[in-house]
């Protein structure tokens, strides 16, 4: 299990070949990828900055990453999330999940991106052509987190 | 008592800082009455009034209006987070 906070990209497939290489209980990795968006809110986005609280988020992932541990019997688990400014099209975070079956796998791949998106301290700030931007958070990121609170 | 504060994102930029060392009175002894304390500056400083959509983590730790802060704490205020 492990968490980076880093200002460099990532490489997705080398980041699942060093969570599977001689591990042969795994039978299912589950991965997600977010990526910069070139609009949103109906603006073009031309760059992103990435802001974090240096100790802060790497404990909140690696709490978020430990709850889904406990929910789910999963193998392994990564989470990278870069910080700094990147362009649309860029590797924003990226999540993978290894279990003995996809089931699990994909719930908590899921699980801890909706917490990922809702507890971890990181904060976006858009540059669009009519100038620069915090994103607001959003509810729907809000109700993604608590529909787990039900299982 | 000695506190250090952190400000993060929009807040940081409203208020104009990143940081501060404080020294606060005995009776601001959590996180609400910090908050009520420091939006007393006035100004800017009201984007940490009670009713606005700040959150906040004592050592790292997220916080609530009723959570203790104590000498030598490292309190953060800071905007909904939006990583992902």
């Amino acid at each position: 299990m492990s968490v980076k906070v880093q200002a460099e990209d990532f490489d997705v497939g080398r980041e699942i070949a060093a969570i599977t290489r001689g591990n042969l209980a795994i039978g299912a990795v589950a991965s997600f990828v977010g990526t910069v968006r070139g609009a949103n809110d109906g603006a073009g986005v031309t760059a992103m900055t990435l802001e974090y609280y240096p100790g802060m988020t790497e404990t909140s992932l690696d709490d978020i990453v430990a709850q889904a541990r406990r929910r789910w019997d999963i193998i392994d688990a990564l989470v990278v999330h870069r910080y700094g400014r990147l362009q649309p099209g860029e590797q924003i975070v990226l999540v993978v999940v290894a279990g003995e079956h996809r089931g699990e796998a994909f719930a908590a791949c899921e699980f801890i991106m909706d917490f990922l998106k809702t507890e971890a301290p990181f904060w976006k700030k858009e540059e669009t052509p009519h100038g620069s931007r915090w994103v607001d958070a959003r509810e729907a990121d809000d109700q993604a987190a608590g529909r787990w609170k039900n299982p | 008592m000695a506190i250090r504060i952190l400000y993060f994102a929009g807040l940081r930029e409203r208020l104009g800082q990143a940081a501060e060392e404080l020294i606060l009175p005995v009776a601001i002894d959590t996180v609400g009455k910090l908050r009520a304390h420091l939006a007393a500056r006035g100004a800017n400083w009201d984007a940490l009034d009670a009713g606005k959509n700040v959150r906040a983590a004592v050592n790292q730790r997220m916080a609530g209006a009723e959570t203790a802060v104590g000498e030598g704490d490292e309190v953060a205020f800071f905007p909904p987070v939006t990583g992902g």
